[in-house]
């Protein structure tokens, strides 16, 4: 009799969602879903607002990567402008943008994805998680966490607040920074690039262990979209759209991201509640991509800071065209970390980030604005459109965890076509359905507009939907 | 004009006839809260904030709106009185959309200072989430009505400082709202002379300037007292 399989919660990532895998009459699956089960609604609340407090109320979509939110919001709130942002604002956006990327991936490879790594998939429930970690290596656990910490630091630093700081706005920024932040931040680089070079080399160290899992954990060919610099080098704050596909060949080129609505479409589907975005010349479900740190490493051609080039001259040997393995996320998430300090060490050496002069003034000239930027997760664009008093008519976020969203589904799939056998459930087959999921290090709040943390349940269904049996744990 | 000696809180204190419990309270470093109540202009009670117990009368006194009187003996702080204010800015909270975490006055907000300085860390009221429009049609400020608490001091001080008498209150109750002129849009008032008066004597984020974002909103009331000692003593003095 066919069966279904639910894992609800999904654990140890940022949200609320619950996996569905379908067996066949034989035991074996048949397919499988990522529901996303939390509901927000942000695009509906902020209609009315005067969009100057777009990026506040913008920042409150999430608590992992506010910065995020707050620099797509204020890009497009610029566009509104019609203004050009001083350049000391735009060297805090960047550095505080790479401070948050550093913060987030901290928290999905340590904290999250680590106790799969380092401790195995197998490892008892209750010993794979951050605890575990600090049990096993005290000292790489503390290395982790304060790398987050460094990541936070500059935030709080910069813009007065670790989470949801009032510091972006239209124009440009509120706070000037001093000769003391910047030192601070200073002191921070050496040991924040050892750590970043430690994990890497830890990571890398487990990977042949881990050939089965690389092989089945959403191991297939998308087109992966991102930005890059013009010359064509990893990119997270401003820049144009690239694309390629599996092959690693070039899709499009140069895409100007205030176009976004042209080539990217938004699909639903009545079983979850995050959207489906593709690629529209591909047609919906043809079009899926894959967006985030993997995704960066195959649109760009090189980092530009030399520690990150020569990782990501090795990362990109280990594929023919682009790296289609999602495990690989893992990798390409500490690379940025690393790539993210060096660049952050580059800001802090440019006077110019000191300056005073951090807002344009200006009232409103446009009735719409786009804005566009790489969170951690990947290239997010928020799109106003305001009447002539400035007041918010409507508003479309398009968040990077929905764009992996018809790739997180297919690689649910994958692991569960190959990991699990639906005669005998075991907990290490549906944690590498979860890893499966991990190694995008979905943000379910973000990507729903919509709050939370995330559990996991795993419920056993015959062909007519009567719960046969259900395992739950977070 | 006489003096008259009264106790407030256990404390003798002198003030001149005529003067309220709240003023003489104040200049004695005896601080009842208030909303409404602002110096320079006159006082409506409004808010019932700074309500007092007088002993010898059953009903409680409203501090701003109550001469003093010799022999008084006034209690601004009791257990009674501190439920019913706590009360009073819950219910506030509870009528209104005041979400303070994306308020341009987040921060600098009177209403924010008061649940903050009564340990108000939830509201026991359901909230009623009333749906309110916010009026940008100025070209230099904004109101939101979500964050109006019906103070009026807006309306006062637009009456009785700048001359121009164009805000007032429309409505009754829960619906009351503060219009311009006849109700037209702001940026179609014929008498507003644009001074921001209002802005910076509205307690919380609903009267602000356009192009504020969240938490940048700060209000200078020093002018009012600048302005009416002028008017007043003819000093020009802040």
């Amino acid at each position: 009799m066919p069966e279904r399989i639910v894992i609800q919660p999904v654990t140890r990532i940022e949200g609320h969602a619950k996996i569905s895998i379908y067996l066949d009459d034989d035991g074996a699956v048949s397919s499988a879903q990522f529901h996303v089960t939390e509901f927000r609604g942000f695009e509906k609340l902020c209609e009315g607002r005067p969009f100057h407090e777009m990026p506040g109320l913008m920042s409150r979509v999430c608590g992992i990567c506010p910065v995020s939110h707050i620099l797509a919001s204020s890009k497009a709130c610029d566009n509104l402008l019609g203004v050009e942002v001083p350049r000391t604002a735009v060297q805090q956006r960047r550095m505080v943008n790479l401070a948050q990327l550093v913060q987030s991936h901290a928290l999905s490879f340590f904290h999250l994805s680590a106790p799969d790594l380092l401790l195995g998939m197998d490892a008892p429930p209750e010993k794979r998680n951050v605890f575990g970690l600090v049990e096993r290596d005290a000292e790489f656990a503390r290395r982790g966490i304060r790398l987050r910490q460094f990541g936070q630091r500059i935030i709080e630093l910069v813009g007065g607040k670790r989470i949801h700081p009032s510091w972006g706005a239209p124009g440009g920024v509120l706070r000037a920074i001093g000769e003391a932040e910047r030192d601070e931040i200073r002191g921070w680089i050496p040991e924040a690039l050892e750590s970043a070079e430690i994990a890497i080399g830890r990571l890398k160290g487990v990977l042949d262990s881990m050939a089965i899992e690389i092989e089945h954990l959403g191991n297939f060919p998308t087109l992966f979209l991102g930005l890059v610099s013009p010359e064509g080098g990893l990119e997270y704050y401003d820049g144009v759209i690239r694309i390629v596909d599996g092959e690693g060949n070039a899709v499009a080129e140069g895409l100007d991201p205030q176009r976004y609505l042209t080539y990217l479409g938004e699909a639903s589907e009545e079983w979850s509640f995050m959207k489906f975005p593709y690629y529209k010349p591909l047609g919906y479900p043809g079009g899926k991509y894959r967006v985030g740190p993997l995704a960066r490493m195959n649109v760009a051609r090189f980092a530009g800071t030399p520690r990150a080039d020569r990782e990501m001259h090795e990362f990109k040997q280990r594929s023919q065209g682009a790296v289609c393995e999602s495990f690989h996320y893992h990798l390409a998430r500490l690379i940025e970390i690393l790539h993210a300090i060096e660049r952050i060490e580059e800001i802090t050496q440019d006077p110019d980030l000191l300056g005073s002069n951090i807002r344009a003034r200006a009232g409103q000239n446009r009735n719409e604005g786009i804005g566009c930027s790489e969170a951690p997760r990947g290239t997010l664009f928020h799109h106003y459109q305001v009447d002539d008093n400035g007041l918010v008519r409507s508003a479309n976020l398009l968040i990077a965890t929905s764009q992996n969203n018809l790739a997180m589904n297919l690689a649910v799939e994958q692991a569960a076509r190959y990991f699990v056998s639906g005669r005998s459930l075991q907990e290490g087959m549906l944690n590498r359905v979860e890893a499966a999921i991990r190694c995008f290090d979905p943000c379910l709040s973000c990507s729903t507009h919509a709050l939370g943390q995330m559990p996991l349940v795993v419920e056993l269904r015959d062909a007519g939907g009567a719960l046969l049996d259900r395992a739950r744990r977070g | 004009m006489s003096v008259k000696t009264l106790e407030i809180d256990g404390k003798m204190v002198t003030g001149m006839a005529g003067e309220t419990i709240f003023s003489v309270a104040w200049e004695h470093g005896i601080h009842i809260p208030r909303l409404c109540h602002i110096g320079g202009i006159s006082d409506v009670g409004a808010c019932r904030l700074c309500m007092v117990e007088v002993e010898g009368q059953r009903k409680l006194q409203a501090a701003c709106l109550t001469q003093i009187e010799e022999g008084m003996v006034v209690r601004t702080d009791t257990p009674r009185l501190k439920a019913h204010r706590k009360l009073i800015v819950e219910l506030l909270m509870a009528e209104r959309n005041h979400i303070c975490a994306v308020c341009v006055a987040n921060g600098a907000c009177e209403l924010q200072e008061l649940a903050r300085s009564m340990g108000i860390d939830h509201v026991r009221l359901r909230y009623r989430f009333p749906v309110f429009p916010v009026d940008t049609s100025n070209e230099r400020f904004g109101m939101d009505h979500n964050r109006c608490v019906l103070c009026t001091r807006c309306v006062r001080v637009c009456d009785e400082v700048e001359g121009a008498h164009t805000w007032d209150v429309f409505g009754r109750g829960a619906g009351s709202r503060i219009i311009s002129d006849l109700g037209e849009p702001w940026g179609a008032s014929e008498s507003c002379t644009g001074c921001g008066k209002c802005v910076q004597v509205c307690p919380t984020g609903a009267l602000f300037d356009k192009g504020k974002t969240v938490a940048e909103m700060r209000k200078d009331r020093g002018f009012l007292k600048y302005i009416v000692t002028a008017r007043e003593k003819k000093q020009w003095i802040g």
